[in-house]
């Protein structure tokens, strides 16, 4: 299991190394720099303009810049923003835990429900409940994200009024950070209210960002289902006299999740694509929001950061997809 | 009274108005301690005849009997959970392919406890000491660590082993065998089948043992039911049906045995196929496919007298009883 272990983490160095690469390189090809944009529409002096290149570190050769990146890299240092000029860790520690908070409560919500459903429906196929499932999975998978989280927020919140349009908390509750995660930090605040208010404010957000994921994972449980039903062992535990529950829950369960563990792993990647969008439209205030502004802000050292970030979660969730995968399939657990 | 008692057991797929009738009106007995032979070529229904007494047969599959009767049970009327009392434990069956009929997932000790605590109600050391016993009755070597092993870490005998296990676990009175060797090579048939059959004596179960190969069960059957198209053709002590088949087709299946086809410079073998969905005779199943067919034969079909159903069967000599 060790060298299981090492053998996928020696895999993950040149993947970093490609990701530094990649994310260097896109933000600086797209037009303008960090000066211009601050400057607008002014007329900008050639001249300071050098100057604050210079001073930024900007003027030096590409391959310059990113080897003094990759070395305050290795150092643990991702830099100070060009816009703030706070350390970019700091920021990004005061801004992750609230797009981990609504990642998680979106894919709980997509495991919660994306799983039994998808289950159900291979069980029952061709049932109106079968149909039902796929119907509503192949619409969410169609949706764009930030149309559904529009529609969601005009008749829940402005037509129904029972959940909040935007924001975290109501504005009246002043929670001191502890864990970063509201839920958490409200419960432990012991205002009254407090906790309903960061709930409310999580409920849509996690539907719209939990939508795509619960979609694929449903879809995939249930092909996944319907294919295993008709494996030789499923026979073999029917013959052995097994109720059917346990003909379902222990032999078909087990194998079945095998490919959905994966996408689910996968699926990681789409909720910090889609946290890009959902934290846009509800103003949420994590890192998706901030990868956003700081683009437009051709802030280079966050951009960086960011996407280095969002990539370093991705592998990891996948690497301990990888694991996991390996501790309910056996065959892999053995492969050299 | 027989153990096991089949009367014109019918299994039919597709829609009720163009019914396909995979099993056609069966007829089958075995005794206790008995071991019979059914043969036949792919789709002559011996598989799912047996799917069907085990009551794996799914909708829209739908199984009929006059009498279906294993130890004065009437399986057809049992509730679905108390027929599940009885299957896996008294009546047990082993597959093909047994590296694909063992849960990948699970260790073979699992699979071969699981019977025994869902049937015997065994826990603990009594658990543990039983499997342990079916591995080596089975004949694996190094049956304790065995236990932890995984399918996909034996050979494909050695899963056949512990399907075995797995079946004779709870002691059945009647083991169905479906094709046990088809998967394996030469070397490793024989020794399945010694395995079988030392276990079926020892144990005085009945033994049901499925093939397309004859050769397989002539030395160990003492009975042979030759199975065409969903129906029993012939029905004879195995030297009787060896040394003188009455049913056409039985001669064929015999003559396409590459031995008796020494010197020839063609394997003898039988024109078509097993008749399909759309192309079921009216007449005797077999009539398109055989060589001494009369129109008689393919205007009525016959019933099953004296262990064969022809209308013109097959004197000692083998030759037609027609004329």
């Amino acid at each position: 299991m060790f060298s299981f272990i090492l053998r996928k983490l020696a895999t993950v160095i040149p993947t970093f190394i490609g990701i530094t690469l990649v994310a260097f390189a896109l933000i600086r090809m797209i037009p303008g720099d960090p000066i211009e944009v601050m400057v607008g529409e002014r007329k900008l002096d050639p001249v300071m303009h050098a100057a604050a290149m210079q001073r930024l570190g900007l003027d030096q050769p590409l391959h310059i810049q990113y080897f003094r990146y990759i070395k305050d890299l290795a150092q643990g240092d991702l830099g100070i923003s060009l816009v703030t000029r706070e350390p970019v860790t700091k920021e990004f520690l005061t801004l992750f835990p609230a797009t981990v908070e609504l990642a998680i409560c979106a894919l709980l919500f997509a495991v919660l429900v994306g799983l039994p459903a998808g289950m159900i429906a291979g069980l029952k196929r061709g049932s109106v409940f079968d149909h039902g499932v796929m119907g509503v999975s192949m619409t969410g998978f169609s949706m764009p994200i930030f149309w559904w989280g529009l529609i969601l927020i005009m008749y829940f919140s402005v037509t129904l009024g029972w959940t909040p349009v935007s924001g975290r908390i109501d504005i009246e509750f002043d929670i001191a950070q502890r864990t970063g995660f509201l839920l958490i930090d409200s419960w432990l605040s012991g205002e009254e209210g407090a906790f309903k208010s960061a709930a409310m404010h999580l409920i849509l957000p996690t539907i719209v960002l939990g939508t795509i994921p619960l979609a694929v994972i449903a879809r995939m449980t249930r092909s996944s289902m319907l294919e295993v039903l008709r494996e030789d062992y499923i026979r073999t535990a029917r013959a052995k006299g097994l109720a059917p529950t346990r003909v379902v829950v222990v032999h078909a369960l087990r194998n079945a999740l095998i490919p959905v563990i994966t996408v689910i792993g996968l699926q990681v990647g789409s909720l910090l694509g889609g946290a890009v969008l959902t934290e846009t439209i509800y103003s949420w205030p994590g890192i998706g929001k901030w990868l956003v502004d700081s683009i437009s802000r051709r802030d280079y050292p966050v951009v960086q950061a960011g996407i280095l970030v969002s990539a370093t979660i991705f592998i990891v969730v996948n690497l301990f997809v990888d694991i996991l995968y390996g501790v309910v399939n056996p065959r892999i657990r053995s492969a050299k | 009274m027989s153990l096991l008692k089949i009367r014109n057991l019918r299994v039919e797929f597709g829609s009720l108005a163009h019914p396909f009738p995979a099993v056609d009106g069966l007829d089958f007995d075995i005794d206790r301690g008995e071991l019979v032979g059914i043969v036949g070529e792919s789709g002559s229904g011996k598989s799912v005849t047996m799917m069907a007494l085990m009551g794996l047969i799914d909708a829209p599959g739908r199984v009929t009997a006059d009498e279906l009767v294993f130890d004065g049970h009437d399986l057809l009327k049992l509730k679905p959970a108390q027929r599940r009392k009885i299957v896996g434990k008294d009546i047990s069956m082993i597959f093909q392919d047994a590296l694909t009929s063992l849960n990948p997932s699970y260790t073979v000790g699992f699979q071969i406890k699981e019977s025994l605590k869902v049937h015997m109600g065994l826990r603990g050391a009594a658990l543990e000491k039983r499997a342990l016993e079916l591995l080596e009755l089975v004949e694996i070597p190094a049956a304790k660590s065995r236990l932890g092993a995984y399918p996909h870490q034996l050979s494909g005998g050695m899963n056949q082993r512990v399907m075995i296990a797995v079946a004779i676990a709870c002691n059945p009175k009647l083991l169905i065998a479906d094709e046990p060797t088809t998967a394996l090579d030469v070397t490793i048939q024989a020794q399945i089948m010694d395995l079988l059959e030392r276990l079926q004596k020892e144990h005085n179960m009945g033994l049901i043992m499925i093939t397309h190969d004859l050769a397989v069960i002539a030395e160990m059957a003492k009975r042979i039911c030759v199975m065409y198209a969903g129906q029993v053709v012939e029905q004879a002590p195995v030297a009787d049906l060896f040394r003188a088949p009455r049913h056409p087709y039985t001669q064929a299946l015999l003559e396409a045995i590459p031995e008796h086809s020494k010197g020839a410079r063609r394997l003898s073998a039988l024109p078509g196929i097993v008749p399909g969905h759309y192309d079921r005779p009216k007449g005797c199943l077999l009539s398109p496919r055989c060589r001494y067919a009369q129109d008689k034969c393919s205007q009525e079909r016959p019933a099953l007298l004296d262990g064969v159903r022809c209308y013109y069967s097959l004197n000692a000599e083998g030759e037609s009883t027609h004329g």
